[in-house]
């Protein structure tokens, strides 16, 4: 049997609305989930952090990227964008979460190929289903090795 | 609710004894998911092709796929969908026996929604079929068809 995921890949959240964030982090702990989860409040700070730690401190590195569209100074979409076209970032594993079900954005999210688009409006007001598949994802999924650099 | 019309999968899947386990996977959980079934990356190609080109009801929202197949492999078929204007915005899951870091970190860099190991699933798929169960009834698909009007 190849070994299953024992180590809990590390989280990153980009959410500014701080209630959003509380009811997530909420959800997480009703539903016994460990995963270390670190939060940045717009798509800068979010862009800054992953670069900052795929650089100097790859094991607190994010494994997976939840990111609201709506934020100020860098949106969700642009902070995608960047993660796409960055060559450290580009094969992180992205899920939206937002309130936009504007087709225009989810048309954008997956031509930059998100993992999944989920609605903040279907999770209730608690975000268990988005919590619950994210934490049924990870722990069936295969996740890249950090630091692996394909030969040349 | 965004939990509405079963979506439409695509199975490219060689080996015949894995097709199987994954179908009966599919009846013990009662999933109703339309699946396709196509043998190697050329088949899924000129079947994907013939979809997008006829706007057919049944093109796939969701594929998942092996990587070692004859013809054409799964990383070489997700190659050729980033690359199609029409396609790239497929949700792709591989399920393949291997655990080789250069096809993981291929897939990731041609941004696969998840990578999912053969050997973890035991009892017959069931974890990666549940996972994908999951995934459908959660997240919002892109409408197809939909062309952003120019800026």
């Amino acid at each position: 049997m190849s070994e299953v995921q024992t180590k809990p890949v590390n989280i990153l959240l980009v959410e500014d609305d701080s209630i959003d964030v509380k009811a997530f982090q909420r959800a997480m702990t009703k539903m016994k989930i460990g995963n270390p989860i670190h939060i940045c409040r717009d798509g800068q700070e979010g862009l800054e952090y992953l670069q900052e730690t795929f650089k100097n401190n790859i094991d607190e590195a994010p494994g997976l990227v939840i990111l609201d569209i709506n934020m100020p100074r860098m949106n969700g979409l642009e902070l995608l964008k960047a993660i796409r076209e960055d060559e450290d970032l580009r094969h992180l594993i992205v899920f939206v979460l937002t309130t936009s079900n504007d087709e225009k954005d989810k048309f954008e999210a997956y031509n930059l190929n998100v993992a999944g688009y989920m609605l903040k409006s279907d999770m209730g007001n608690s975000f268990i289903r988005a919590v619950e598949l994210v934490d049924n994802y990870w722990r069936v999924v295969e996740f890249p090795e950090p630091n692996f650099k394909p030969g040349a | 609710m965004s939990e509405g019309k079963p979506v439409n999968i695509l199975l490219v899947e060689d080996d015949e004894i894995d097709v199987k386990a994954f179908k009966r996977a599919f009846g013990k959980l009662n999933i109703t998911n339309p699946l396709h079934v196509v043998r190697d990356g050329q088949e899924a190609w000129d079947y994907l092709t013939e979809c997008f080109d006829r706007r057919d009801l049944h093109t796939p929202s969701l594929v998942i796929l092996d990587i070692n197949m004859p013809r054409m492999n799964g990383l070489e078929l997700l190659q050729k969908i980033r690359g199609d204007e029409r396609m790239r915005q497929l949700i792709v899951f591989m399920l393949t026996t291997s655990n080789d870091e250069k096809d993981k970190f291929k897939a990731y860099d041609l941004n696969v929604a998840g990578y999912m190991l053969k050997t973890d699933m035991g009892r017959g798929f069931q974890r990666a079929i549940e996972l994908v169960d999951n995934y459908w009834r959660v997240i919002e698909f892109p409408e197809k068809g939909f062309v952003p009007s120019a800026a």
